[in-house]
């Protein structure tokens, strides 16, 4: 079955295209690594999955229905995180804020809500974290509390939006497996935005790469090749394997390392 | 000291108010809004002094002019967190104004010093009933929208990812801060709103992490610190609010030392011989 099918898409962001006319499957129980430069439109992609942001043209449908209409069945990890610096609030409370949380009435979970809760944070063996203030956690414990609160509901699909983002890279392999793992327990569709390729190389199916209003949908090996990417960076692009990894370069040198190629298409 | 009526009306007056600014202070101080509560009370002042000017009751004055704060600033949404400049601009010119009208009044300095400072031993058994209805009212108000104010605070994109409107719900909250600092005014004055409304939640967000627990002991906090300051204030004759606001810095003061004692009991009941490491 079909998870993700996006037809003919075009999504702007006020005046910028950000992705023009993409045709993309994307395939039940899939783990999809989504890539691209600074602006090219993975979170807007998400967004637009989620039914937060209806594309220009064409149509996005989430296992068979408009994107936006199974609300449940759609766990996301925002990348924006404005307001959590200084939480004093237990990681408890901050999973499960999310449980219902768009209903009216008092945050009382109820006793189906604090098994939702239990259930996810054991999912992401975050069981003792959620009794410590969310400040005092590491930033790799609290991305894991961040991912319990994803997957209240048992969603079938997972969004999530650079997760790895200011984590140390001992954390990043961490989190990338642990998310591998509740992938294949849940039998979930994961569709996972990243700066770098390789910590996510051993775990995911396929990869969505974005650049220039395009995106490239294959394997690592179809994608990830001179040819695509210098098609969807509109510059000359190397890629090199060494050991294992891949390090994408351009006539000014590392792209991915620096990740300071940027969307001078706008 | 409860043989006299004026300090039963204080007393009970103290308790409603301190209850709502327990429960209020503790999102605001959640969604760091402590600024914009702080200026509403000194919008309020130019309502209140404006009212004045005209006859009218300077706490329906106050209200009002906190009220329509509150939407403004209700509707700015997430994005009233960064405006600190754009607040504190409003915040002085609704002081300059409320001196202006004032100036105009002719017996300025008594109401002066009430507005500014609080004077919960002069509350009327009139406004006692109103603070009371005020605060059943915007309680029962913080009850119906709590579920997605915190959902909301906590994770304002995710929460808009699955409906909720994020303006909807500030506008809500703060037309809610604008009723509880309004009530403030009435006990420490507007200058003073920080001690009922952000003090006790502040200690409350240290000692207790969890959300029930934390919410029950702002109000417990705010409630034990307005009648420990009233009864002070009977005893020494010095006014209330100075003991109001000195028991609201203590607890504070003494939240922040608290944590850290606590952390530094933890590895000793563990007793690892290895965890012996500066911190």
């Amino acid at each position: 079955m079909t998870a993700i099918e996006l037809k003919h898409v075009t999504l702007t962001r006020g005046e910028r295209v950000v992705l023009s006319c993409v045709d993309a499957g994307i395939a039940e129980g899939e783990f999809v690594g989504v890539f691209g430069p600074n602006g090219a439109g993975k979170t807007t992609l998400l967004q637009a999955i989620l039914g937060v942001l209806r594309p220009q043209q064409g149509e996005i449908r989430v296992f068979g229905a408009p994107a936006g209409a199974g609300g449940a069945e759609v766990g996301y990890l925002p990348q924006k995180r404005s307001s959590l610096g200084d939480l004093r609030l237990r990681g408890w409370d901050f999973v499960a804020s999310a449980y219902r949380g768009e209903r009216w009435g008092m945050p009382i979970l109820g006793s189906e809500g604090r098994a939702a809760v239990r259930f996810s944070l054991e999912t992401v063996e975050a069981t003792d974290l959620a009794e410590r203030p969310f400040a005092e956690l590491s930033g790799g414990e609290q991305q894991r509390l961040l991912l319990a609160q994803a997957l209240l509901g048992k969603p079938r699909l997972l969004l999530l939006d650079e997760p790895l983002i200011s984590l140390d890279p001992r954390y990043q392999q961490t989190v990338v497996d642990l998310v591998k793992r509740v992938q294949r327990t849940l039998g979930m569709t994961v569709l996972f935005t990243a700066h770098e390729l390789n910590p996510l190389l051993g775990a995911m199916d396929r990869v969505l790469y974005l650049g220039s209003g395009q995106a490239a949908l294959g394997s690592v090996d179809a994608v990830m090749t001179s040819e695509v990417l210098s098609r969807l960076y509109r510059a000359p692009i190397e890629v090199l394997r060494v050991n294992g990894r891949i390090i994408v370069v351009s006539a000014h040198g590392a792209v991915e390392a620096g990740a300071h190629l940027h969307d001078h298409h706008a | 000291m409860l043989e006299y009526d004026f300090m039963q009306t204080a007393f009970a007056a103290g308790t409603v108010v301190a209850i709502v600014s327990g429960a209020v202070g503790y999102f605001l101080v959640l969604r760091n809004l402590t600024f914009a509560g702080h200026a509403l009370s000194h919008v309020g002042f130019a309502g209140a002094t404006g009212a004045l000017l005209l006859g009218v009751p300077p706490f329906w004055g106050l209200l009002i002019f906190t009220l329509v704060a509150s939407t403004g600033m209700g509707l700015l949404g997430e994005r009233l967190r960064g405006r600190d400049v754009a607040v504190g601009v409003i915040l002085s010119l609704s002081l300059g104004l409320g001196v202006l009208f004032l100036s105009l009044y002719t017996s300025y300095a008594t109401q002066a010093t009430a507005l500014l400072f609080g004077n919960v031993l002069g509350v009327s058994r009139g406004s006692l009933a109103s603070l009371a209805l005020l605060g059943v009212v915007s309680l029962a108000a913080l009850t119906v929208i709590s579920r997605p104010l915190l959902f909301a605070t906590l994770d304002p994109e995710l929460a808009e990812a699955k409906g909720v409107s994020l303006r909807l719900v500030s506008v809500l909250f703060l037309l809610i801060v604008g009723v509880a600092v309004a009530e403030a005014v009435q006990i420490v004055g507007i200058l003073l709103v920080f001690a009922l409304m952000v003090g006790p939640a502040a200690a409350a967000l240290r000692l207790a992490p969890g959300l029930k627990t934390g919410v029950l002991l702002s109000i417990l906090l705010a409630v034990t610190e307005t009648w420990a300051g009233i009864a002070l204030s009977f005893y020494t004759d010095w006014p209330p609010t100075f003991w109001i606001t000195l028991l609201g810095s203590g607890v504070y003061l003494l939240s922040l030392l608290a944590p850290r004692a606590a952390r530094r009991a933890a590895p000793a009941e563990h007793g690892h011989a290895h965890t012996v490491d500066a911190d």
